[in-house]
């Protein structure tokens, strides 16, 4: 104790420099600047995609009534008379949310649990950056593919089933949950990895089974994280464009048959720009109604899934 | 970080441990072994069924893409522009074009845009102030925004008022380079985080300014991370077709396109068009196309994974 105070007040004899900068430093203060404004050009972004949006919604509305455009059955924008009734589209969408997650969320969940619990770390290194490829695919490329191969396999599997023309929103909505498949599988593996050692141990030493650690001990320790890859896969199951604009079919109607052709919000929306669509029209401004509640509906999943992530990593530490 | 030394984790670890201990107290005292034993291989059987769907589906298409485009695999599907009349001698060269053109533009603009914006909030931002919250809780919601949405944000701000730069491939690059940029600060924040602070204090230690320890210490160390990141946001970025529809990435075009001139086309986008048409040596040539585009996509990712183990710190 002593030796340290004395050395102290020995240091203190010598003159005391400051530790302030010699210069201004007005380069470190620009650079500074410069990070600062790239990190809120996020916010930009998000304006600038809020502003488009309401500005083009504004022109729509007032032509078109709000309760007319959200509880209308009946979606024809570009025929005379035209309807803008929404539902026929979200409900498009929610058939492709639905089959997705019947897809995604057993297969992601069972590769995730083999990978977390059951599977060498050698098996792991390498199944783990296959399932990262396939995240990589070009969703042209799947749509394509389920377009081409997907339906036509369907249709043969499952001959006694009324198959119309070549689209499905069944089969565009499967072709969605194989790509959504990753997302969901790493997820939840690093929410699962996350459970400390410690209980799966005290699990093994009182004699567990491997399924009943992984189902009853690692599973819902992890439920949030879970969860939050769940209303992710959801999120992504809304937004997903080019499969369901080539495999899903572009009659808008309102049904829950899997083999028939429905619309989805992000097909409308893909198609519509794709067509002649003139500057200023109705037809114009529909994209940015139907812009709006897409993104609404993605703004409420994303923010409910990052709450959730953030509280699966703060419970063990 | 209070928060932490609190019961609630601890009470959770409780209740699951005992909820796992009785569980299986149960299955010892009841009858065990072989009907558990069976269970216990079905389960396994089940999970390796779910992988092997998933990988399945992967081996599934890339297969698919090679069987069915490989007869139109020649010079001209990459040298020649598309044609409705002569399917046979058509090709992808103007979007082969368009897609360089936009992913250059792409490349540009979010290496500094990215690699800055994580660096702010890595090393500069402090963390307790609100407006660091809202770029944080900003950047994860714009990395879910469905890729339509930018498209829209595309066409009415860049290629409409104010920036007014109609149908051009620089329109498509920064409407792209909005798209991924989140992924690219997500994945440079956790590349920098990996560097040990102690490579910070020992730069700040010996007198080296804030700009020059991040400069000369920091990003260096955290380069291949950041890299494979930004490999990865570029693999997307290849692929991504949605957006691109509204910023007029769809025109017929036969000429090769230029950054600020109107007109262009993209592989993926070229794809689409000729997925629409019905006659079959269409989509002979679609499939043609996404096996380009796989054999791209495939060669990024799998360089950006090789990246990652082969650079892959331990500090």
């Amino acid at each position: 104790m002593r030796g340290v105070i004395d050395a102290s007040s020995a240091g203190a004899e010598s003159p005391r420099r400051s530790l302030e900068a010699p210069s201004p430093r007005y380069g470190e203060k620009a650079i500074k600047v410069f990070l600062g404004a790239c990190g809120g050009l996020s916010v930009l972004v998000t304006a600038g995609i809020v502003l488009s949006l309401a500005f083009g919604a504004i022109d729509f509305f007032r032509e078109v009534p709000v309760h007319e455009f959200l509880f209308g059955t009946t979606w024809a924008p570009s025929f005379s008379p035209s309807h803008f009734g929404v539902l026929p589209i979200v409900t498009g969408t929610l058939n492709i949310v639905f089959w997705a997650l019947a897809v995604s969320v057993p297969v992601g969940l069972a590769s995730a649990i083999y990978l977390s619990e059951y599977a060498p770390n050698r098996v792991r290194k390498t199944i783990k950056p296959m399932l990262e490829v396939l995240e990589g695919i070009p969703t042209v490329a799947i749509g394509l593919f389920a377009l081409m191969f997907l339906r036509p396999l369907v249709a043969d599997v499952l001959p006694f089933l009324d198959w119309g023309g070549v689209h499905s929103i069944g089969v565009a909505g499967i072709a969605v949950g194989l790509l959504i498949v990753p997302l969901v599988a790493s997820i939840s593996d690093d929410a699962m990895r996350a459970v400390p050692r410690g209980l799966r141990e005290g699990a093994y030493a009182l004699g567990a089974s491997k399924l009943r650690v992984s189902l009853r001990v690692v599973f819902p320790a992890a439920i949030s994280g879970i969860v939050a890859a769940v209303v992710l896969a959801v999120s992504r199951a809304i937004g997903e464009t080019m499969v369901v604009l080539l495999a899903g079919g572009a009659r808008a109607q309102i049904t829950g048959d899997p083999t028939a052709s429905s619309q989805t919000m992000t097909a409308y929306i893909g198609q519509t720009a794709t067509g002649e669509i003139a500057f200023g029209t109705i037809a114009y401004y529909t994209i940015f109604a139907v812009g709006a509640l897409l993104f609404v509906m993605t703004l409420i999943m994303n923010l409910f899934a990052i709450r959730l992530v953030r509280r699966f990593r703060e419970v063990y530490e | 970080m209070s928060t932490d030394e609190k019961a609630p984790p601890r009470t959770a670890r409780t209740r699951l441990a005992v909820a796992g201990a009785r569980a299986t107290t149960e299955s010892v005292l009841g009858a065990r072994s072989r009907g558990d034993r069976i269970s216990n291989r079905l389960f396994q059987a089940v999970l390796l069924l779910g992988l092997s769907v998933a990988i399945a589906g992967l081996a599934t298409m890339v297969i698919w893409a090679f069987v069915e485009g490989s007869p139109r695999l020649n010079t001209a599907l990459f040298t020649a522009g598309p044609s409705t009349l002569n399917i046979e001698q058509a090709g992808y060269r103007p979007a082969i074009l368009g897609s360089l053109l936009v992913i250059g533009g792409v490349i540009v603009l979010i290496l500094p845009l990215g690699v800055g914006a994580a660096v702010y909030l890595e090393e500069y931002a402090d963390k307790s102030r609100w407006w660091n919250r809202l770029f944080e809780l900003n950047i994860q919601n714009l990395a879910g925004v469905p890729s339509i949405v930018f498209g829209i944000l595309g066409l009415a701000f860049i290629v409409r008022q104010p920036l007014g730069l109609g149908f051009v491939p620089a329109a498509g690059a920064l409407t792209i380079a909005l798209l991924v940029l989140p992924t690219v600060i997500l994945a440079a924040r956790e590349a920098l985080r990996a560097v040990p602070p102690s490579i910070r204090e020992g730069s700040l230690a010996l007198g080296a300014t804030q700009w020059q320890t991040t400069w000369r210490q920091v990003l260096p160390a955290a380069m291949s991370g950041i890299l494979t990141g930004v490999i990865l946001a570029v693999a997307r970025a290849v692929g991504e077709a949605a957006p691109l529809l509204l910023v007029g990435a769809v025109t017929f075009v036969t000429f090769d396109p230029s950054f600020f001139d109107p007109g262009f086309t993209t592989l993926p986008t070229q794809i689409f068009d000729w997925a629409g048409r019905p006659q079959e040596e269409f989509q002979v040539l679609a499939a043609a196309g996404v096996l380009i585009m796989l054999a791209l996509v495939l060669v990024m990712n799998s360089f950006a994974v090789w990246l990652r183990n082969r650079f892959e710190q331990k500090w």
